[in-house]
Order: structure tokens, then C-alpha cells, then sequence
């Protein structure tokens, strides 16, 4: 994939006076391009001077980096203890059949990442779905078909 | 805008402030937290808006976007003074109506009063709601007042005067004796006296120090921390300035989860403005003491909400934790003397400098002083943020104020400390909650998640999920957390799934004790205490996994099956319509038949049932 390398250049500008701000940097590449291109982390390493191992122990440590492409709708499940308790593995199993993919995984058109989270501080809400940065709560079986469903629809429309 | 350049600047624009802010003119507070936005509260905000500017309305109405009430359940809320009139589960079109009869007319909206759980009568203002009542809420108090945005309405309410007082009255070594003698313990879980920190690393020799904020809540069900950095960030960034000039602090981080993105927002403007008046940054308040921060965003690591992690995440590493032989006080951040507290605890300290350490340590026990948030959560009416006074019961927070158990059934237990620590039951619920005595019932304060579970909750797969949690969680370099975690979840596994022996309970414990021993850092030897306190307090709910293959609460799906009571079931058909794997067969208006091979045990038919004819056993 084809990595346009200015976008790199300019982020590691803003962080280049700063000390070992690796992992600001890190974040802003990874939602700019929505994970860490290979081509990107290379020039990391080479401007900024830092092994590329350690990019790559970074990036593997910390749970908000990818390094493979994600989707074009991030949909998180919160696992937090509130919503296990009240029923979120089974809104995660709906979704997780819906798409055929396991947690962590994206569609193979790139449209859809599904991934677990633990707790994202609307516990009143659970089971809770976080849908592109949407928070969408009280969740039962019938009303996570209806959300998948809404979006389905919206997908067809655009495409 | 001008920098205010003394003490006396900043208290003569208070008082224009105060002096400005007429209290009969009517103003609407909208509770726009997380809770609440999630809710629908920014469209309530948008038709209030619309409303004022569409209609030119005889009167003058101030509306105030604020951080979290902590009534999430109820949200969105809406306050509305002068009066306190409180309504809940406020939605967009109900806004016309409010203006119309509550603003202009004077005139209660029944249907929008809270109505009490269990006297079922209406409560027309915020000060009478059951759930606010038995509450003591230092910290969250001034969430409903101001707009976390404006600086100006912090220093409305006092804001900065704890500041003011320390740069005019107090040396660093006084300041530092009055936290020692209020008692202020450290609000991240451990409580380790904060002025003894203070004084350590007062004491430490080097000319470069640093204060730390950890704001990075990463215990699932907690979210009081999100709550004050989004709804009064200036009250956690004036207690890290007073703190820097305590001990002499030049540079302090705030290390805030990405995940809480209005967090970020609201303390990068609340930084802005502070640097804009001259309350951050060089000559501060023109005084001698400089002193600027720095936010730092989390990569979604929970062990970095450990200390040393943490600090290993600030200086770009992986957030791995050291051994701690040498205190952080001494040789932190970049080997540098450095303060470490927790979002709770920063806020804490301009209360104290303000109201005296002695107002502080009478409220709350022995040892544990001052107040905690809870965030009350799980099977309970009022879930929410909850600040009480240390050493209030289990039984007064989840009946008197949350509101007891919803659909009337039973409280079975509390897990409060988040996946460090542990369940405690339901006999033990007149525990008085200090930092002492959590740890003696096995558990401990931790962040301040209090889980409520109700009969339906199976303790042992609570624990497997805490622990299957924690064994995420493991950063991987030490052998007893990483290896002792796995090896204990599979065991819990396999207890779930019917496969277990009862020696495997035996297992469990030789295992717990090393992790114990022998962790590097508290996620390590925390991460039993959820599986030793449930063995303890519920052997026999284990015993019925292993020995009997069953799950008397009905939640491990290889352990029960779903059958329909042929006497309750009407023969509606909507089990048959939702079933995913057409396991439910029967005509319309006779009772259906569960074919057990064809189950998936998805629970889809016990949503649906409004006869209550799906049985588990």
C-alpha cells in the first residue's frame, strides 16, 4: 500500500523538538492513515533517529496501535464489569456473527473493525456499543440487530 | 487578555465576578457528561438554543453546558434556577415546554420529576433527591455549577483561592505540613499518605522535579476521575500548581487515557486559559514560582496506570514497571525527584489549603480522612457517581443511595476495587468502607468501582472475567503474573465449562500465594484477589460447578439449559421469531417446544418472553 510520506514528515515535524515523544507521534499516524504503515514507521526511525525495533516494541506494547489496516467504522463493545455483568458477551456474540469476524478482526472490504474495550465510563448505559465515536446503550439482542441493521442500510445507500 | 500579575488582581476580578452574576435571573444547567451525552444531552443543549434565539422570549436565560451530575441513570439532566427544579430523562422536544411553563410561567412538568424508586413519590429539586441526600460532595459538588470550559466561572466559585493563599501566606514547608496533618491519603487505590510523598520528595536533592496527574482509569466500572477532569478540570490543575510549589516543581504531566477524548479537550483548554491569565507558566501570579504541564496521552495499556509504568510510558518507552527499591520521590520521571497522585487526590488538596486541614480530617474515620467517589455500577437502580464521606456503609451506599436492587431481587454481593480487588458479600455489607478495613475483608479501596451483582450473577464467572482481564492486562515481564495468570484462568475455565476437579480449588491458592509473593507490581499481586475472595466467600457456588456440573445463577452456558414452562407459555410465538438457530418449534397460541440439540444457548428467548416461560436451570 502506498503511503504518502509528506502526511509522515509533517507529523514528526510537530514532535521533532520534543524529547522522545514517540508515542503522541505514534497516535497521530495511526489515526491519520487508521494504523501504522511499515513505510511510515521506517521514516520515523530514520528522522527522528530511534531504532526501528523499538517503533515496533511500542507499537506492539500499547493496544491503540495496529499494524494492519482497519476498517472504515470502528464498532467497540465495551466489556467493562457493569455491562458483563448485564449481558454484554451476548451483544459481542451477535455482532462478532453479524460480521463473521472474531474481536480485533476487520471485514475483508475494510468497512468494519470490531474490537472489545474494557469499560469506556458509561457504565449507566450498559450493555454499550461505541459506534464510530457514537455511544449507543441499554443494549439487548433485538436492539443490536436493529443498530447493525440501520447501518446496513446506510452502507448500501453509499455505496 | 491580560495576564493578572498579583494575588490582589486576581481576588478584585472575583469580586466583578461574583458582583456580575445576579442570581434572579433564571439559568439551566444541562449535564452534557459522558453519561449523559450518550444519553441525548447535546440535543437538548441545541433545542434549548434554538428555542432562546428562535422566539424572542421576555426574559434573559442562561444556559450552562456542565460536566457530569453523576446521575447518569436519570440522565439527561437538567437543573433549573433560581428554584433547583430537577428533571430527568430530558429529551429534545421536551425543551419548548420547560421555556413555556417552567421559565416563563413558573409552572413543575410532572412527568419529568424524578420519581423515588422505592417511596414512588416526586422530587422537584436536586437537594431532595434520595440519591444526592446522604451524599457529601466535596469533589463533584461544582460539577452542576460551572461551565468546565470557563475559567471565569471556576474563579466565580472560588476558584484559585487555595492558589492565591499558598503564593501570599504559606512557604512550601508549610503547605506540606498541612497535608500531612489532614490526613490526605492517596485516592489511586494504595492510599499512601500524600504529605509523606511530598515531604520525600521535598527532601530529595536535584533542581530538576516533577509532579505527575494519573488520570489513566483503566479499572472496567470506573469513572470518576473521566468525570471530574471533564466537568472541573481547574480544580485537579490548581492542586498540581500548589503541589509543584510544595515541592518545588518546575514541569508536571498529566497522564490522561485516549479513550476519554471531552477528558483531554476540557484539560488542554482548561491549561490554555490558566497559561492566558498568567495562573500556569512563568511568574506565576507574578511571583517567583514558574511552573507549566504537559499532557500525555495513553496508549490503552491499563498496567500504566502503575506508577513506574506509567512513568516509563511519559518518557517513551514501553509502560513496563520497575522493582521499587528506590522510591519514585527520589529518582522518577527521567531519574528526577517526582510526586505522583491521582486525579482524586490533586483536587483534594486546594480544599484543604482553602478550609484548613483540620476541617478536613474530621470528616471521615480514624485513619481514612476526608471523602471517596464511588462509581456505583452493575445490578442497581441508581447507578451513578457517588461521593460519601469515608466509613459509610456497603448498606447505606447500595440501598439508601443507590436506590437497592433492581426487579426486586436479592443483592448477592459487592466486588468494589475493580479486578484488584475483591467481592465481598452480602453479610458483610455493614462494613464500614476505610482503605483499613477493605483489605481486611480481602478486598481494597482501589480506584473506587463498587460492582453490585444480584442473585442472576454467577461469582465464578465474575472472576474468570477479572481475571481473564488482569491476564490481558499482564505487561509480560515478570513470570509470576504473566505464567501464574494463565495458568490460574485456564483453570477457571475449565471450572466454568463443567471440567473442573475440586483439587484445582487447592491449585488456585498455591498459585495466588505466589503471585502474591512475587510480582513485580500490584497488577500482579492484586489479580488473585477476585478468585480468592470469591473461593472464600462462595465455596459452595464453586463446589456446584465442579461437583454437581451446574450454575446456580444460570449464567455459564456450558452448564445450564433453556427450557419453556409449558404452563406460562401462551404460544405468542416471540421466542419462535427471534431464535437464531430455529431451535423453538410450536403453533400460535399453543406452547412452544425447546429442541436442547439444536440450543445455542444464546439467551435470546428469555429477552423476549413476557411470561416469564423461558426457564433456566
Amino acid at each position: 500500500m502506498n503511503v504518502d510520506l509528506g502526511k509522515v514528515d509533517k507529523l514528526i515535524d510537530k514532535y521533532r523538538d520534543e524529547e522522545a515523544a514517540y508515542i503522541p507521534l505514534l497516535q497521530d499516524i495511526n489515526s491519520e492513515f487508521r494504523y501504522l504503515p511499515r513505510d511510515a514507521l521506517k521514516r520515523v526511525s530514520q528522522k527522528m533517529e530511534v531504532p526501528l525495533s523499538h517503533l515496533f516494541r511500542l507499537a506492539t506494547f500499547y493496544k491503540s496501535f495496529s499494524l494492519v489496516p482497519r476498517g472504515e467504522h470502528e464498532i467497540q463493545v465495551c466489556m467493562g464489569t457493569a455491562c458483563h455483568v448485564r449481558g454484554a458477551p451476548r451483544v459481542l456474540n451477535k455482532i462478532t456473527q453479524q460480521f463473521q469476524i472474531y474481536p480485533g478482526e476487520t471485514t475483508a472490504d475494510q468497512k468494519f473493525t470490531v474490537e472489545t474495550v474494557n469499560c469506556v465510563g458509561a457504565c449507566a448505559l450498559g450493555p454499550l456499543v461505541v459506534f464510530d465515536g457514537k455511544y449507543f446503550g441499554h443494549l439487548n439482542l433485538s436492539r443490536t440487530d436493529k443498530l447493525l441493521e440501520g447501518y446496513h442500510e446506510e452502507n448500501k445507500k453509499s455505496s | 487578555m491580560k495576564k493578572i500579575k498579583s494575588p490582589a488582581e486576581l481576588e478584585k476580578l472575583r469580586e466583578t465576578l461574583v458582583s456580575q452574576n445576579n442570581t434572579d435571573k433564571p439559568w439551566v444547567t444541562i449535564c452534557c457528561g459522558t453519561g449523559c451525552s450518550a444519553s441525548g444531552a447535546l440535543d437538548v443543549v441545541s433545542s434549548f438554543e434554538k428555542a432562546i434565539k428562535e422566539k424572542n422570549l421576555d426574559i434573559d436565560i442562561t444556559t450552562k453546558v456542565t460536566g457530569c451530575h453523576g446521575f447518569c441513570e436519570q440522565g439527561p439532566l437538567v437543573v433549573i434556577n433560581p428554584g433547583n427544579i430537577f428533571y430527568c430523562k430530558v429529551k429534545y422536544e421536551d425543551v419548548e415546554e420547560i421555556i413555556k411553563e417552567t421559565l416563563l410561567e413558573k409552572k413543575l412538568i410532572d412527568r419529568l420529576l424524578y420519581v423515588d424508586p422505592l417511596s414512588q413519590e416526586k422530587v422537584k429539586t436536586e437537594d431532595e433527591v434520595t440519591f444526592y441526600k446522604k451524599q457529601l460532595r466535596l469533589l463533584l459538588g461544582n460539577n452542576g455549577m460551572i461551565d468546565p470550559t470557563d475559567l471565569y466561572d471556576y474563579l466565580g466559585i472560588g476558584g484559585y483561592g487555595a492558589l492565591n493563599k499558598v503564593l501570599q501566606e504559606m512557604t512550601p514547608r508549610q503547605v506540606i505540613e498541612e497535608i500531612k496533618n489532614s490526613g490526605l491519603r492517596g485516592r489511586g487505590g494504595a492510599g499512601f499518605p500524600t504529605g509523606i510523598k511530598w515531604e520525600s520528595s521535598y527532601k530529595a536533592e536535584g533542581d530538576l522535579k516533577y509532579v505527575i496527574c494519573n488520570a489513566d482509569e483503566g479499572d472496567p466500572g470506573c469513572f470518576q476521575d473521566r468525570s471530574i477532569l471533564e466537568g472541573n478540570p481547574h480544580s485537579v490543575l490548581e492542586g498540581m500548581i500548589i503541589g509543584a510549589y510544595a515541592v518545588d516543581s518546575g514541569q508536571g504531566y498529566i497522564y490522561v487515557r485516549n479513550e476519554y477524548p471531552l477528558a483531554v479537550k476540557n484539560f488542554s483548554t482548561a491549561i490554555e486559559k490558566a497559561r492566558d491569565y498568567g495562573l500556569l507558566g512563568e511568574n506565576i501570579l507574578g511571583s517567583s514560582f514558574s511552573f507549566d504541564v504537559k499532557i500525555c496521552r495513553g496508549g490503552g495499556a491499563f498496567v500504566c496506570g502503575e506508577s513506574s509504568a506509567l512513568i516509563a510510558s511519559i518518557e517513551g518507552k514501553a509502560g513496563e514497571p520497575r522493582d521499587k527499591y528506590i522510591h519514585a520521590t527520589e529518582k522518577g520521571l527521567h531519574d528526577k525527584p517526582t510526586v505522583l497522585n491521582n486525579v482524586k487526590t490533586w483536587a483534594t488538596v486546594p480544599l484543604i489549603i482553602e478550609k484548613s486541614a483540620e476541617w478536613f480530617s474530621n470528616i471521615g474515620t480514624e485513619k481514612s480522612k476526608g471523602t471517596m467517589i464511588f462509581s456505583l455500577t452493575g445490578k442497581v437502580n441508581n447507578t451513578g457517581l457517588v461521593e460519601v464521606p469515608m466509613g459509610i456503609t456497603l448498606k447505606e451506599l447500595v440501598f439508601e443511595i443507590g436506590g437497592g436492587i433492581p426487579g426486586g431481587k436479592n443483592i448477592k454481593a459487592v466486588q468494589t476495587g475493580g479486578p484488584s480487588g475483591g467481592c465481598i458479600p452480602e453479610k458483610l455489607l455493614d462494613l464500614p468502607l476505610d482503605y483499613e478495613k477493605l483489605i481486611e475483608a480481602g478486598s481494597m479501596m482501589g480506584s473506587g468501582g463498587m460492582i453490585v451483582m444480584d442473585e442472576n450473577t454467577c461469582v465464578v464467572d465474575l472472576a474468570r472475567y477479572f481475571l481473564s482481564f488482569t491476564q490481558d492486562e499482564s505487561c509480560g515481564k515478570c513470570i509470576p503474573c504473566r505464567e501464574g495468570g494463565k495458568q490460574m484462568l485456564s483453570i477457571l475455565n475449565n471450572i466454568t465449562q463443567g471440567k473442573g476437579q475440586e483439587k484445582d480449588l487447592d491449585l488456585i491458592r498455591e498459585i495466588a500465594s505466589v503471585m502474591k509473593d512475587g510480582s513485580l507490581c500490584a497488577l500482579g499481586t492484586m489479580a488473585p484477589n477476585p478468585v480468592l475472595t470469591t473461593l472464600q466467600y462462595f465455596p459452595d457456588e464453586y463446589l456446584a460447578h465442579i461437583r454437581d456440573k451446574k450454575c446456580p445463577a444460570g449464567v455459564c452456558q456450558a452448564l445450564i439449559e433453556y427450557f419453556i414452562d409449558q404452563e406460562a407459555c401462551n404460544g405468542c410465538g416471540r421466542c419462535l421469531k427471534v431464535c437464531p438457530s430455529e431451535a423453538i418449534t410450536g403453533h400460535k397460541e399453543e406452547p412452544h417446544e425447546l429442541d436442547q440439540d439444536k440450543c445455542i444457548k444464546c439467551g435470546a428467548c428469555t429477552e423476549v418472553c413476557r411470561h416469564e416461560a423461558i426457564l433456566v436451570k
